[in-house]
This record gives structure tokens, C-alpha cells and sequence, in this order.
């Protein structure tokens, strides 16, 4: 045996799952296999029980083999996998003496469902151990009796919550839950175990029943099941949208199994998953989730400087976000500098805030919270700068404020100081021309709010030296960011295909839509917020900006976008910070809160009298435009392949993950669709809807973005 | 006592930084602050302005003198929480006011001795959040009851135990071993050596006036780091103890706070209960140069004394300041800059009078003639603890930094810094400005 190996202790066979050349164990046919074989050739009369323990440091079982599920296609196949894995962990509950599972570090996915079917679990309290049924955000369920043996084990409506989000379960929500029966420090595990099987054989053990009262009267009586799982069902359609297939499914399995019997739900389970697994959505989600994987790590680490020391030059809500995640994730030492150390000091309190919540939420302790505020110095001036490895500015979108900048860090950073600049829009190769190292100058694009937002996009200049991004994404990887690398030009990617997309809720404004109307339409479509309110969110001035960066862009391609930007910045609109844009928006407490469309911008687009619009009309046109420029890039060489492109628009603009980003949109749709439409559009409505040339070569040559 | 950094060794410890946050008076703006806190602002500010990286420095040293007993080692904790590796080994130093011109004397130690090539020396004080306990009784009862088991164990605990048991004990900054109060003790002193009213209160006005020009004038920038308090993080960039509007007609107003009616120190011309922390960074000559750093000063001879508590409690400068000098070959004229800690007016004059008296250096001192007499335009030209005010702790490294920058500001050689303590001990050290 390789996975598993045995040893005999005080008459309690200890299992260790070790997968080999491996740093996680995961849940995989050869570890079935080999339980299998272990289990048929135990006597269970031999020995008193089995504990199970990981003999890796920091993960019981990762989770299930993702890569097993990719290659299988047919849904019978993986229905088959869930079957043998169903029967697997149906003989491990059956078997005649107790089984506890030891568990420290990641138990999750087919690592919970193992642990669950085992007759005690203990824990350790460590930080590093975490539980959960993350299926949900593959587009899966949990295929191995996790619909069935954790509603039987923290009740339904717990249950439901953590299935349809996925979200992880820490070891003393665990324990308050019911689903681990005992907690201890990590090196206790195996002795609690070993101690836990002797007390399961000498005593009848009776699980306590840790659910609420109301959650026990709800879930005893079978018509008030109904009502429980109708809602559900009612609350997963409002958040997917019908988007997402497996919420639904989920809600089924746990009906199923609770109303008929845990044999009948394991069937439905796995008739499900191998439905689910060949799903488009579920696929398009494994796929980005592969995508997100290969964002966190570092081709080029070995050509990466060391950085310990991080310049943030402004301290508003973007600067405090980079400085924030520098020294939270990344553990850097961080100088915050803006006009004064006041200003820099506001930032600083954000910071503290933000920490001050998770301390709140038993996330950090008091200490954590004072450490990395303290790795975090606000100054008004750039004492300190002389030993910083990389400067990220992030002061106000101006092309002369970011070239002098420039010019002052650079006479006080070390020879080998790199210059970052935090834009969505201004061309870097413009900023760099004032450097006198233009080697040491880059593009690092985030997102708002920083520590919420996973996506960094990096951009490089014809000049950026190699070593110069490597360590650039080295920092962005340690900030926790996915990165995408993409070629410097007019809105680099994210904004650029963002633009046009804008653009077009401008049109339909224009033509009649109301602003409810169009930001529903694209929320049913699979976009977290609709595009007007996407607006006020980004700033009606950033949007009058964009559109001047890229006007020459596209009136190369013949048409020029819309002038309503600049007009309604122009009128004093700015969006959602000055309380005027598409929504009306009102004070409440220290947030923000956007109430209904603003009307008087009707005036704007065509009066008050709105018309209805074809919801399909509307989203193909909207998500086309995004598709289409996202295909430019690509043709453009700004992008350098289609996977970041699908990364960028998913973790960056909320391109909705089931269809898997624009190239996977693509690819699934086909090519030849893809330019009918755009085709068809550009008739009626003109040159911005042109397909890229990149779209009809595929489209003629029928070949795919993403080959495998 | 021979020149210890010249004849003893090669290694030479430079002044490459130093730094505080503001000092506040107690109670004001580090109200809500542990000690750890300041300390913690004050590393995090040196660290984030200076070329040397938190994984280089090699030890970390401060003094702390109300110890809370939640971080009895201070220096660990504040160092751990301003995010410097938890692999530097900490620890606090005490030695009344002093402390901390300890802990920087523990560093040129450390690196005269190759111990360690860069140091973190400093110190932090709140007197806002000074541990008050329960009475000896009642603090007895409390641990006893530790170990009861039963209920008629519990009615035991009450027995013999009176009301007053329960008040609440406030420690007095009072000599343990004579019972007398440091201000007392002063007083009595400042009487014996002649020392008038009019005198104490002219020297505290002078205080008060030269730290409100030096704040006005930016001398202090270059020492001072800004602080800012959690939630509001307003940001405090200046000391708030010094009193510009002071006057003589002010000061001869208040009333003796010690000896009444017949004492001379006042409220006025003592320091204030304070709240501060401090940090430098004292790094090996080579590896100074190594690295590229531009250092301030050499950190030359030092040395402590002690003396009966009673009769001579804070007149420790009049005892180290001639064996310092002496160390060095050395006398008076030759020194630049001084930087003395004010207790209180009437110990610094009283020590100024020591030291320019021949009867004092006959006596006390076993030599023929006086030190000599001090030129008051060298004399704590930007302030002193008087005025800028006295976190315990935290003065000494002050004292260092700023007789280290006014070396640079007003062209001088040598500097000498001296303090005195509780417990009748005292210290001095010679700086040398270090020129490229």
C-alpha cells in the first residue's frame, strides 16, 4: 500500500493516509481502492477499532481529486465514482467496531464526507484546521454522503447553509455545532482518538443534539420540513438567478435523504453529482478554479528580488487597501506616506478598522490586530524610502501628478527600487517616460476595495525588465492577489474591454431602457451589480477618464463612444461618492446606501418616459461587447493568453463565474456564433459591434480558445 | 576608569537614529495606552524611517520602570507587536530614571564585546495606567482562596477582614528604603545647598521657554515620530508638557508641594507625571558603514554611580560627571553640548552648584578643585524633562538622541549627557559627533 499504512497500538489499528510525493492528501480512487482492501481484510473482532490520522503536517484530506473528476467526461462514470465511494464510507459506518477520525488541517470536500462517515471525529483547535463542503463553488455537491451525513449531524437548516455556500467551519464552530465531538491541541489528536475508541466500546456513546430549540421543532415536524426546504429552494433561485445548477440539486439530496431514508438520498446524491460534474457551468467553474490556482503561483520566482519593505504613496481608500494587504498577507513592512502624517494617519485607521472587525469576530486576536497595524508606518514624508524595494502609487488618476511622483521617488529609492503604479487607465510606458530607470517601472491595476477584491493585474511596458515583474508578482501573490501579466496600451485589459461594455448600458440608456430595468436584466444575466450601478461605483469621473483614454482606440475602429460621461461629470455627477449618479443614495451611519434610480438623470437620456426592452436582447448585446474587446486584447498582444483574459474579467469585473469568462463564453458558444451575432449587431447598430479578427479566424478555422 | 571605547577593543558603537513619540502629560493622549503600546509606536516609527531592516537588529533593549505585570517584559512585547521577528531576544531593563540610558549602555556593551552588531536600545512609560493594587490583606486572602474547596472555606474568607482592607493602595514614588518622597528628599536638598524659590522657579521658566522655541523652531523634528491613537488616530506630532505661557508671576504663586509651608519645590518646577516611549538604534562602526548608514555620534566612556538615598537621593550627576570625564582625560571646557535630566529645578541647580564648589570636590569627590562651572548656553538647550516632560523609562534615550542631533545643530565634539535616579544611583556618557 502506498496512501494507507497501518500500525497496531494498544490493540487500536492506527490508519494513516500519507498520499505519496504529495503535500495534501487528497480524496482519490487509489485511496478508495486501498480502504477498501484495508477494511475487507480487517477482523473486526481482532482488534478494538481504527483510528484514522493524516501523516501530513497540515491536512487531514484536502478535499477530492479534481483532476480525477476532469477526466472523466460521462456523467455515468463519475455517478459510478460516487456509487464506489458511497459504498466505501457506508462500510467504514457499518463496520463493527468504532472508528474516530483524528483531524488536523484541512479537512474539506471528500475529506469531511471520510470523517463524517466515521463513527467520533476529534479535532484539534488549530488555526490550520478548517472544515467545509466547498463542492457548491465547483458547480458540484459533496458526492460522498455529505448531503446526507451532515444535515444528520448538525441538523438541516445548519447543514443547508454551509452545502449552499461552501463556506468553511472552524474547529469551535465545529465542536458548537456538533460536527467534531471533541477538541484538543494538535499533538493530542491520536491519544483522544485512541481514548475515544476505547470509550465508544465500553459505553453506549449518544451524540448530544447541539441544534437550537427552533431549529429542533422545525426540523421534527415533517410539514414544517416543507416550509424549510420551499424556502431554500426560494432563497438559492433569488441569489442564482437560476444560474447555477447545483444549489437546487443540493436541496433535493438533503430532501431526499431526510424524508426517504439515507439509501435513497445516497442514490439521488450520486445520480446528481455525475449530472452536476458534466454540467457546462460546472465545468467553466473547475476550469477557473485551476485558472485561480496557477494565479497564485510564480513561474519567474527565481528571478524575484526580496522585498521587505513597501512603499504606499496615498493613503485613500486605495493606498490603505495595498498598504493593508502588504502587511496582513503579506507581512511586509509598509511605509504609508501621503501630504501629512494625518492624512497618512487616516488610512491608517481604516486599516485598523478593517482589523479591529476580524479581532471582533474572534478572526485575530488583540495582538495580531496591534502587530500588523504595526507593520504599517503613516509619514507625510520619505524618510525611510531609502531601503524600500517597491513603491506603489496610488495618488489621484493624473498623468503629470504620476510622472512626478516618479521623478521625487526615484531620487530617493536604492539603485534596484521598482516603481509601481497603481492605474486602471493611464499607459504606463507614458508614466516610465520620465524615469531614468524605465527598466524599473510597471503597472500593478487593483481592484476596490483592495483586501475583498482577488484580482491584481499586472502590466508591463516594452522596457520592464523580467526580474522587475517576477518580483512584482511575487508581491502580489504574497498580498493574496491572483495575478494576470498583461502588455501595457489604452486600458491595458480589465478596463479596456470594460469600456466598451459601459458603453453600451450608456446606448441602452439612450434608447429608452430604464436604469432598473437594464441593471436586472445583467443581474439575471449572472453579474454581481448591474452596469448603472456599476457606474456610481467605479465614479462618473473615472468613466469620463476612461472614455478619453480609449476614444482614439476606437475611433481607429471607426466609432466613438459615448460623450455621457464627460457630460454628466461635467453636471456634477461623480457616482456614488458624491451621492450623485444613476441612484439616489442616503447616509446611513458611516455607509453609503444606494436607494432607487436617480430619475433626473433621465434628462440625460432621452426624458422620463422609459420603454421596455427583450431582457436577451439587452444581455447578448452588453456581454458581447465585453467578449469582443476581450478578443481585441488578445488579438492586440495585450493579453498574453486567453486564461488570464477569462481570470481578469471574472475576479476583476464580475463576468459571471458559470460561463467561465469571456473565452470560455467563447469557446462554448463557438467562434462562428459569436461573430453571426456580432455581425448582425454591427448591421443594425454600426462599427462597435465589428468582431476582432482573431474571432473570425477561429470562427473559420473552428478552432478553441482553451484546448483540452 | 580608563577609556573604555578607545583602549579596550576595536569595536566602536555608533548613534545611528533615535527617536520618540511625542510625551504627553499623563493622562492626555496615551490615557488609553499600555506601555506596550507606546513602546511598540515608538519601534515601529524608528524601524519604518531607518535604512536597517527588523530582521538585522540582533537585540532589542528597553527600560520600563511601573512595570505592568500583563507585559513584565516589555521590551518582548513591544517588540513583537511592532512586528520585528519574534527570533531578536528582549529584554527590559530598570533602573529608575535611568532605565533607559541603561539599556543603551548595554548596548555599546553588547557591541563592544561582539555580542551583537546592531541594537534596538529604548524605553517606554505610562504613568496613566500605573498598577494600583489591593491591600497586602486582602491581596493574601484573594490568592488562599485559590485553593478553597468547600463553602465553610468561603465564610473563612471573610473573617478577620475589615472594610479599609478593601481600599485600594496607590503606589507613591517614594524611596522603599527611607519611606521619603523623591520631592522630599529634593527639597531638603536644594535647602542644604543654598538653593532659593526665586532660583528653581527662573531655572523651570527657562525650561519651559526653551522647549516651546525649540518645538516652534522644528529642533525636536528630527527626534520626535507621529503618533496616532486608536479608534480616531489623530495624529499627535508634538510633546503638549511644556507651558509657553509660564511666567514668574506664575510660578512664584503656586504653593510648596512637598514641604509645607517652608519647602521651595513647587508643582511648577518639578517634572510632570508623563507618558512616552523611546528607541535608537546603536549598530557596530564597520557594520554601520557596511550597510551604508550615515551615523550620528560614537558612543565613548560611561559610567554609574550610587550614594546614600537619603541625604544625596538625586545628586548622581555631580558624582558621574567628573569620573566620566576623567575616563576620557577630559574636562569641562572641552564638552560642546550637555544634556543633564531635570528631576526637578532644585536638583539640577543643586548639582550645578556641586559641581562648580570646591568644598563639594574636597569632600565628596576626593579631589583638589571643582569641576567647574557649566556655560547655561550649552545647557539643555532645547528643553528639558521639566518641560518636555519625564516618562521614567523612556528619558534617557532622549537625552542620547538629542545631545547626539544638537551636536550636528550647533557644531559641537563632544556631548555629555547625565541623569540622576531613585535609589540615589546616577549615570553619564560622552558622545563624539561622527563626521562621514
Amino acid at each position: 500500500m502506498s496512501y494507507l499504512s497501518t500500525q497496531l497500538e494498544d490493540n487500536i489499528l492506527i490508519v494513516t493516509l500519507d498520499q505519496a510525493g504529495e503535500k495534501v492528501n487528497k480524496l482519490n480512487e487509489e485511496l478508495i481502492a486501498e480502504f477498501q482492501d484495508l477494511l475487507q481484510n480487517t477482523d473486526p473482532a481482532s482488534i478494538d477499532g481504527i483510528v484514522l490520522i493524516s501523516g501530513k503536517k497540515q491536512n487531514f484530506i484536502a478535499g477530492a481529486d479534481v483532476e480525477m473528476l476532469k477526466n472523466k467526461q460521462a456523467p455515468e462514470e463519475i455517478e459510478e465514482l460516487s456509487q464506489r465511494g458511497n459504498e466505501l464510507l457506508l462500510e467504514l459506518e457499518h463496520f463493527d467496531k468504532p472508528i474516530v477520525a483524528a483531524i488536523h488541517g484541512s479537512c474539506l470536500g471528500g475529506g469531511l464526507e471520510v470523517a463524517m462517515a466515521c463513527h467520533y471525529r476529534v479535532a484539534s483547535d488549530h488555526d490550520k484546521t478548517v472544515m467545509g463542503q466547498p463542492e457548491v463553488q465547483l458547480g458540484l455537491l459533496p458526492g460522498g454522503g455529505g448531503t446526507q451525513r451532515l444535515p444528520r449531524l448538525i441538523g438541516i437548516q445548519n447543514a443547508l447553509t454551509y452545502l449552499l455556500t461552501g463556506k468553511n467551519i472552524y474547529p469551535h464552530k465545529a465542536h458548537k455545532l456538533g460536527l467534531v465531538d471533541e477538541l484538543t491541541h494538535k499533538d493530542a489528536i491520536l491519544k483522544a482518538a485512541k481514548t475515544a475508541v476505547l470509550k465508544l466500546n465500553n459505553e453506549k456513546f449518544e451524540r448530544k443534539d447541539k441544534r437550537s430549540l427552533l431549529h429542533q421543532l422545525m426540523e421534527g415536524l415533517s410539514p414544517l420540513r416543507k416550509i424549510i426546504y420551499s424556502q431554500a429552494r426560494k432563497r438559492a433561485q433569488s441569489n442564482t438567478k437560476g444560474n447555477y445548477p447545483a444549489p437546487p440539486l443540493i436541496i433535493d439530496c438533503v430532501e431526499e435523504g431526510y424524508e426517504n431514508g439515507m439509501r435513497a438520498g445516497l442514490d439521488l446524491e450520486s445520480r446528481n453529482f455525475g449530472r452536476l460534474a458534466a454540467t457546462p457551468e460546472s465545468e467553466a467553474m473547475v476550469n477557473l478554479f485551476f485558472a485561480m490556482q496557477g494565479a497564485k503561483k510564480n513561474p519567474d520566482k527565481d528571478k524575484a528580488a526580496e522585498v521587505r519593505k513597501i512603499g504606499v504613496l496615498g493613503a485613500g481608500l486605495m493606498g490603505a487597501g495595498i498598504a493593508n494587504v502588504s502587511a496582513d498577507n503579506g507581512q511586509y513592512r509598509v511605509l504609508l506616506k501621503d501630504q501629512n502624517a494625518q492624512q497618512a494617519n487616516e488610512g491608517k485607521k481604516h486599516i485598523w478598522q478593517d482589523l479591529d472587525q476580524k479581532k471582533d469576530k474572534h478572526i485575530i486576536s488583540s495582538f495580531e490586530r496591534d502587530r500588523t497595524t504595526s507593520l504599517i508606518t503613516a509619514t507625510g514624508s520619505y524618510d525611510g524610502f531609502q531601503n524600500v524595494d517597491i513603491v506603489i502609487e496610488a495618488v489621484f488618476e493624473d498623468l503629470d501628478l504620476k510622472q512626478s511622483i516618479l521623478r521625487e521617488t526615484e531620487k530617493i529609492l536604492p539603485d534596484d527600487g521598482i516603481f509601481a503604479s497603481n492605474t486602471s487607465s493611464l499607459p504606463i510606458h507614458k508614466i516610465a517616460e520620465v524615469a531614468q530607470r524605465p527598466e524599473q517601472v510597471l503597472g500593478m491595476h487593483y481592484f476596490s476595495p483592495v483586501p475583498k477584491m482577488p484580482l491584481l493585474e499586472i502590466i508591463t511596458t516594452d522596457q520592464t525588465a523580467d526580474w522587475v515583474t517576477a518580483t512584482a508578482r511575487e508581491v502580489g501573490i504574497q498580498q493574496g492577489k491572483n495575478v494576470i501579466v498583461v502588455n501595457d496600451g489604452p486600458g491595458f485589459y480589465t478596463t479596456r474591454i470594460l469600456a466598451p461594455f459601459m458603453n453600451e448600458a450608456l446606448m441602452l440608456l439612450e434608447e429608452g431602457i430604464a436604469i432598473e430595468t437594464l441593471d436586472k436584466h445583467m443581474k439575471n444575466f449572472g453579474f454581481p451589480v448591474g452596469p448603472a450601478a456599476l457606474f456610481d461605483e467605479v465614479g462618473i469621473d473615472v468613466a469620463a477618464h476612461i472614455t478619453k483614454v480609449l476614444s482614439d482606440l476606437f475611433s481607429q475602429r471607426g466609432f466613438s463612444p459615448s460623450d455621457k460621461p464627460t457630460k454628466l461629470f461635467e453636471e456634477g455627477y461623480k457616482g456614488k461618492k458624491n451621492k450623485k449618479g444613476f441612484y439616489n443614495y442616503e447616509q446611513e451611519g458611516s455607509k453609503t446606501k444606494k436607494k432607487e434610480p436617480n430619475k433626473d438623470i433621465y434628462q440625460y437620456f432621452g426624458g422620463p418616459n422609459r420603454s421596455s426592452m427583450d431582457a436577451k436582447t439587452v444581455q447578448q448585446r452588453m456581454a458581447l461587447t465585453m467578449v469582443n474587446e476581450a478578443a481585441w486584447c488578445l488579438q492586440d498582444d495585450i493579453l498574453r493568453n486567453p486564461t488570464d483574459g477569462d481570470l481578469g474579467a471574472v475576479l476583476g469585473l464580475g463576468f459571471p463565474p458559470f460561463l467561465g469568462g469571456p473565452f470560455r463564453y467563447i469557446d462554448r458558444q463557438g467562434a462562428g456564433k459569436i461573430v453571426d451575432q456580432l455581425e448582425t449587431y454591427q448591421k443594425g447598430l454600426g462599427p462597435r459591434f465589428k468582431p476582432a479578427d482573431i474571432l473570425k479566424d477561429y470562427a473559420s478555422s473552428g478552432k478553441t480558445f482553451h484546448n483540452e | 576608569m580608563a577609556d573604555q571605547s578607545r583602549n579596550n577593543t576595536q569595536k566602536e558603537a555608533v548613534l545611528v537614529d533615535g527617536a520618540r513619540i511625542p510625551f504627553l502629560r499623563s493622562g492626555t493622549g496615551y490615557k488609553k495606552m499600555m506601555a506596550y503600546d507606546l513602546g511598540r509606536m515608538a519601534i515601529e516609527g524608528l524601524i519604518g524611517r531607518s535604512s536597517i531592516n527588523g530582521q538585522d537588529i540582533d537585540r532589542i533593549i528597553m527600560g520600563c520602570v511601573i512595570q505592568d505585570v500583563n507585559t513584565s517584559n516589555v521590551a518582548r512585547e513591544s517588540a513583537l507587536g511592532a512586528g520585528l521577528p519574534n527570533s531578536i531576544p528582549a529584554h527590559t531593563v530598570t533602573q529608575a530614571c535611568i532605565s533607559s540610558n541603561q539599556a543603551v549602555s548595554s548596548a555599546v556593551d553588547l557591541i563592544r564585546t561582539g555580542q551583537a552588531r546592531i541594537v534596538l536600545a529604548g524605553g517606554t512609560e505610562t504613568m496613566s495606567d500605573i498598577p494600583i493594587r489591593f491591600r497586602r490583606k486582602f491581596r493574601q486572602k484573594l490568592l488562599d482562596a485559590r485553593k478553597y474547596k468547600s463553602i465553610s472555606d468561603w465564610l473563612s474568607f471573610f473573617k478577620g477582614l475589615r472594610p479599609s482592607d478593601l481600599l485600594p493602595e496607590i503606589p507613591a514614588i517614594a524611596e522603599f528604603s527611607t519611606g521619603e518622597t523623591m520631592g522630599e528628599s529634593c527639597d531638603r536638598m536644594a535647602a542644604h545647598f543654598g538653593i532659593s524659590r526665586k532660583a528653581q522657579d527662573e531655572y523651570a521658566l527657562r525650561s519651559h521657554q526653551l522647549a516651546a522655541k525649540a518645538t516652534h523652531e522644528g529642533f525636536l523634528d528630527e527626534e520626535l515620530l507621529a503618533a496616532a491613537i486608536p479608534p480616531g488616530f489623530e495624529t499627535i506630532e508634538h510633546d503638549n508638557g511644556f507651558r509657553e505661557d509660564t511666567s514668574m508671576d506664575k510660578l512664584e504663586k503656586l504653593s510648596p508641594a512637598f514641604i509645607k509651608p517652608h519647602g521651595t519645590i513647587t508643582a511648577g518646577n518639578s517634572s510632570f507625571l508623563t507618558d512616552g516611549a523611546s528607541a535608537s538604534l546603536i549598530v557596530e562602526k564597520n557594520k554601520a558603514k557596511e550597510i551604508g548608514l550615515q551615523p550620528k555620534a560614537y558612543l565613548r566612556s560611561y559610567t554609574y554611580v550610587a550614594q546614600d538615598p537619603e541625604e544625596e537621593l538625586l545628586l548622581g550627576p555631580a558624582y558621574a560627571t567628573p569620573k566620566v570625564l576623567d575616563a576620557m582625560g577630559l574636562t569641562l571646557s572641552d564638552i560642546d553640548v550637555f544634556e543633564f535630566h531635570e528631576a526637578f529645578a532644585g536638583q539640577i541647580l543643586t548639582v550645578l552648584k556641586a559641581l562648580n564648589s570646591d568644598t563639594f570636590a574636597k569632600e565628596k569627590l576626593n579631589r583638589s578643585q571643582k569641576v567647574g562651572d557649566i556655560p547655561m548656553d550649552k545647557f539643555n538647550c532645547w528643553g528639558g524633562s521639566l518641560s518636555l516632560g519625564h516618562p521614567f523609562g523612556a528619558t534617557g534615550t532622549r537625552l542620547v538622541t538629542t545631545a547626539a542631533n544638537r551636536l550636528h545643530h550647533e557644531d559641537g565634539t563632544l556631548a555629555l549627557v547625565a541623569a540622576c535616579a531613585a535609589g540615589g544611583q546616577g549615570h553619564a556618557m560622552i558622545l563624539e559627533r561622527y563626521d562621514g
